[in-house]
């Protein structure tokens, strides 16, 4: 069975070489991909939306309608993970344990006693290993300058490469460095399941919200120029504008639906022990 | 595009992908196939695709790494079936 799938690929792969000999050069203006429509987008698109990045300008504005639905995609497999993934049927442990944060002192209550919430003492797990101090101290200090680079990333996303995608993957990412440094609780505890959930679902309304009221203002849907009356520029800023509104929203729902992601895979859907 | 530092590239995302595909440990299969997104991240670069390559190094060498390590680190060594 093993040699047939190597023939199977090696045939395939051999195809595809010689498929790819077809292929225009790299980089040939007289290919049909540059013929067709790159010129109109290369000369027209700073005049039309006043964004310098060609990229950002095709993705949210000219093929605006294809990259919402991509959104939704990326929502979805949030949604998958999370229905897949979750044991909803709260088992109850044998028994809880507290720690004490500054001595460490670890008390055990027996099945069905509970502790009042107080900020001295915190949940832990019976397999619960302390995180290490420099680790936990090294991204304590890296994770703001890489949310910050996040937010310069979805916001300088008109000028240079990057943009909602890029962004919102970098803020999941270090919400995931936290929870990975620290443990999923305390992550968790920052940042419930409760708000991740209606974030992802936010981001993909404030896409689909900026599109309907481009409808509403009798315009084509996500046509951005129409939103020059309510924002109070002129209708080619208002594309440039209407591109950011669209951003932000693709960075929320791409921010939420990477920690929703790594909570539900790390910890199988418990949500008690992360890493 | 200087020719020999894409066929050094290009050999290092043909090793990665095999060596991915042949490594028995499967939190080693998940590092080299994140350094197999990482050398298609400069690849992308080099073709002038920043976009793309932007992508390519935040969610294929860097968020997608951490999905399958912690995936693998929810498998057992022997399978229950």
């Amino acid at each position: 069975m093993k040699i047939v799938g190597l023939i199977i690929v090696a045939v395939t792969g051999a195809f595809l070489i010689y498929a790819a000999a077809d292929f225009p050069a790299w980089s040939d203006p007289a290919s049909p991909a540059s013929t067709y429509l790159s010129p109109h987008f290369i000369e027209k698109s700073m005049e039309e939306t006043s964004v310098p990045n060609i990229v950002t300008a095709v993705l949210a504005d000219y093929r605006g309608f294809d990259t919402m639905f991509e959104t939704t995609v990326i929502f979805s497999a949030g949604v998958v993970c999370f229905f897949l993934l979750r044991i909803s049927r709260r088992e109850e442990p044998e028994s809880r344990y507290y720690r004490h944060v500054l001595t460490g002192v670890t008390i055990q209550l027996k099945e069905g006693y509970k502790m009042p919430p107080s900020d001295d003492f915190e949940q832990i797990d019976a397999a619960w290993t302390p995180p290490d101090l420099i680790v936990k101290t090294a991204c304590r200090i890296l994770i703001p300058f890489i949310q910050l680079f996040a937010l310069y990333v979805i916001a300088h996303g008109h000028h240079s490469p990057g943009g909602g995608f890029q962004g919102g993957v970098i803020l999941g990412a270090s919400v995931i460095l936290f929870a990975i440094s620290h443990d999923l609780r305390s992550a968790v505890r920052r940042m419930s399941e409760k708000l991740i959930a209606i974030l992802c679902a936010v981001g993909v309304l404030i896409y689909a919200g900026t599109g309907a009221l481009c409808l509403l203002l009798k315009q084509n849907f996500l046509d951005y120029s129409v939103l020059a009356g309510v924002l109070h520029v002129d209708p080619i800023t208002a594309r440039s504008h209407g591109i950011l509104m669209v951003e932000i929203g693709v960075g929320i729902a791409v921010l939420a639906t990477m920690i929703w992601i790594y909570n539900n895979v790390s910890s199988a859907g418990r949500y008690r022990q992360g890493l | 595009m200087i020719w020999p530092i894409d066929l050094a590239i290009l050999t290092l995302v043909v090793v990665a992908a095999i060596g991915a595909l042949m490594v028995k440990d499967l939190l080693g299969a998940s590092v080299l196939f994140g350094s197999y997104s990482f050398m298609m991240c400069l690849l992308w670069s080099i073709m002038g695709a920043v976009d793309v390559a932007f992508t390519e190094a935040s969610v294929g060498a860097g968020v997608s790494t951490v999905f399958f390590v912690a995936a693998v680190f929810r498998t057992t060594r022997r399978t229950r079936d």
